[in-house]
């Protein structure tokens, strides 16, 4: 009995290999709601001009501040009337598409960084390093505030600063696996092969990069998502009326004794996407590290 | 005089580190006819591997070939682009590493490893690269080729991992193989199938192989010729039979006396080389070999001897250029 743990480790070899997406959602519980949600939020985006009961846009004096559970305004209305639902569904189109390019400049950008420095080493490895390792010492939203402050503000300059932040996260990170890979034989036997340098890393080093990369994506999201709210917050992302999430929260702050339900809802909205965004990052994680499989 | 594949003449490669550069290959010079079969023999360090990956230009980016002419195909190598040099890898000639656990990338299935110097040299498409990977596989003696292209090196085992590491080697059929350390991560009786199909295909398809190992008892089942390394040098080279008959350097003698012989008669005593392997970084004057040598004498602490002619082979010992035969050492 005490040996049958023992022989299940032994028929299963570790498996580095790409785990068939479909299998993995299926055979892990928690990547299965992560996915979903995930899904849920980008179908919303998608369809929210369909969804949508009213124009987010469109103003109602006559029926402002009404409590969410209204007649026709199922989360209520917000100081000029405008309907709180539609604003929210709509405000998916807009923190979605920063956090897509917002992690694509991180991912594109780090993973050059990352690339260049590991497979170059020596004396570009450490000038890199030390340029990822100065972004580093800054928090992260001091650091995206800082850029978009000199960029000026406005939701392209707030996408390029917190893609700027993620930037050195993937670097690292890139940079890692890519010094492990280079130690194994079969960077030389792929080379013996008549393999260029630029086919070895296109070919063979990014898919083995993939699924540490799958799993940062779907944390820093998380992270983009909320930095994006935050400077929308400050004022210094997406402008009004622009229904945004944090631009929503920033406006209804200012009613948060009597009608906190202005705040709390895209509030929640933020929650749901962060949370969402980083169970998927998280239970991926452990689903791909072989180590933690049981 | 025909013209060798393979010619190596003085040639010197260098590590840099820290303390200084050692030199990892010191002077080797050889040569390899088509179809031959070379076996390289020596310690761990002694400049093997380190010969193979000058021959194919993949030296680690420490190192570098700092003298000597390598010629392939009546090429000088040196005068090769990187890029010229990289058509000729994996199609004139082609390489197998020591760890086939690592060799194979583990994120790509085995058909579509196999296929790639296809891809790249001949440009097939991914299909027809592994359908020749099937082909390939059958070759190699792998069973059930059309489900195992389709398997990830994980699902190999260590045996079925370096036939993989073959059949990619062979496949677009090199003049040159170099097997570096071919069945040393392997078990014996995996070891034997691995040797035996090396001979196969050296035998079907004229493949000229350099073997690179440690162990004398798989040099002796398949090498014609053999050359024996210590320390960055060769120290004896000669046809495989002469060699292991009568060894001409006191470094063969005693790797020769200090494995066990089934035809042993008598109670000839096994014979460990005494000492450990030379500091590349602190080599001794004179022969490098003496600290550890049976039969060293005055000569060889303070002047080293060149690659001289003994008998039918040649030899870098003062002892046996001077006429005396290894018998047993002087009073031992």
């Amino acid at each position: 009995m005490s040996n049958a743990p023992a022989m299940v480790i032994a028929e299963e070899p570790i498996r580095r290999a790409p785990v068939a997406f479909v299998e993995l959602v299926r055979t892990h519980r928690r990547v299965t709601v992560g996915v979903l949600l995930v899904a849920l939020l980008f179908l919303i985006a998608l369809l929210s001009p369909v969804i949508s009961p009213h124009d987010p846009l469109a103003t109602d004096p006559d029926n402002s501040y009404l409590r969410p559970l209204s007649p026709g305004h199922l989360l209520g209305s917000d100081e000029l009337g405008r309907d709180l639902l539609s604003r929210v569904l709509w405000g998916a189109r807009v923190s979605l598409p920063v956090a897509f390019v917002a992690v694509a400049v991180g991912l594109v950008g780090g993973g050059l960084i990352g690339l260049t420095s590991g497979y170059a080493g020596g004396l570009v490895d450490l000038l890199l390093m030390r340029l990822m390792d100065a972004l580093l010492a800054f928090p992260g939203l001091i650091l995206a505030i800082a850029i978009v402050a000199a960029l000026g503000p406005g939701l392209r300059n707030a996408m390029i600063a917190i893609g700027i932040v993620a930037v050195p996260v993937y670097a690292r990170l890139v940079r890692a696996v890519v010094l492990q890979l280079k130690e194994m034989e079969f960077v030389v036997a792929t080379r013996s092969l008549g393999a260029n340098p630029a086919r070895l890393i296109v070919a063979h080093f990014i898919p083995n990069l993939l699924n540490p990369i799958i799993v940062q994506v779907s944390l820093s999201a998380g992270f983009a998502m909320l930095a994006e709210a935050t400077l929308s917050f400050l004022g210094l992302g997406a402008q009004l009326p622009t229904p945004d999430w944090g631009q929503m929260i920033s406006s209804g702050a200012s009613f948060l004794t009597n009608d906190p339900w202005l705040a709390i809802v895209p509030g929640a909205a933020i929650s749901v996407t962060v949370y969402s965004f980083n169970l998927l990052g998280d239970s991926l994680r452990d689903a791909l590290d072989p180590r933690l499989r049981s | 005089m025909t013209a060798h594949l393979l010619e190596l003449e003085d040639v010197q490669t260098q590590i840099a580190l820290r303390r200084g550069a050692i030199r990892a290959v010191d002077h080797v010079s050889l040569t390899l006819d088509p179809g031959e079969t070379l076996g390289i023999v020596g310690e761990s360090g002694s400049g093997k591997s380190m010969t193979a990956l000058s021959i194919m230009r993949l030296l680690p980016r420490a190192a570098r070939i700092t003298g000597g002419r390598i010629r392939f195909k009546g090429r000088d190598l040196a005068d090769l682009s990187e890029d010229e040099m990289e058509a000729i890898r994996g199609t004139e000639m082609a390489m197998i590493f020591q760890d086939p656990m690592t060799s194979l990338n583990p994120v790509y299935r085995a058909g579509w490893q196999v296929g790639e110097p296809l891809r790249i040299h001949r440009h097939v498409d991914k299909r027809a690269s592994i359908a020749a990977a099937v082909d390939l596989f059958r070759k190699v003696g792998i069973p059930d080729a059309k489900t195992r292209v389709d398997q990830f090196p994980h699902q190999f085992s260590g045996g079925m991992r370096q036939r993989t590491m073959i059949a990619m080697g062979l496949s677009t059929g090199p003049s040159l193989l170099i097997a570096d350390e071919p069945t040393t991560a392997l078990d014996v009786t995996i070891q034997a199938q691995i040797l035996d199909l090396l001979r196969a295909l050296n035998r079907d398809y004229g493949t000229a192989t350099i073997l690179i190992t440690h162990n004398l008892g798989v040099v002796a089942g398949m090498c014609d010729r053999v050359l024996v390394m210590y320390a960055g040098r060769v120290v004896e080279q000669g046809t495989t039979e002469d060699v292991f008959v009568h060894p001409e350097h006191p470094y063969t003698w005693s790797l020769l006396r200090s494995i066990p012989r089934l035809d042993a008669t008598g109670h000839e005593p096994l014979r460990p080389i005494e000492g450990s392997p030379p500091d590349m970084g602190r080599l001794p004057a004179g022969c490098k070999f003496h600290p550890r040598c049976p039969f060293v004498i005055d000569r060889c602490r303070e002047e080293e001897p060149d690659l001289r002619e003994v008998r039918s082979q040649l030899s870098r010992c003062w002892v046996t250029q001077a006429g005396r035969s290894l018998d047993s050492p002087d009073g031992r």
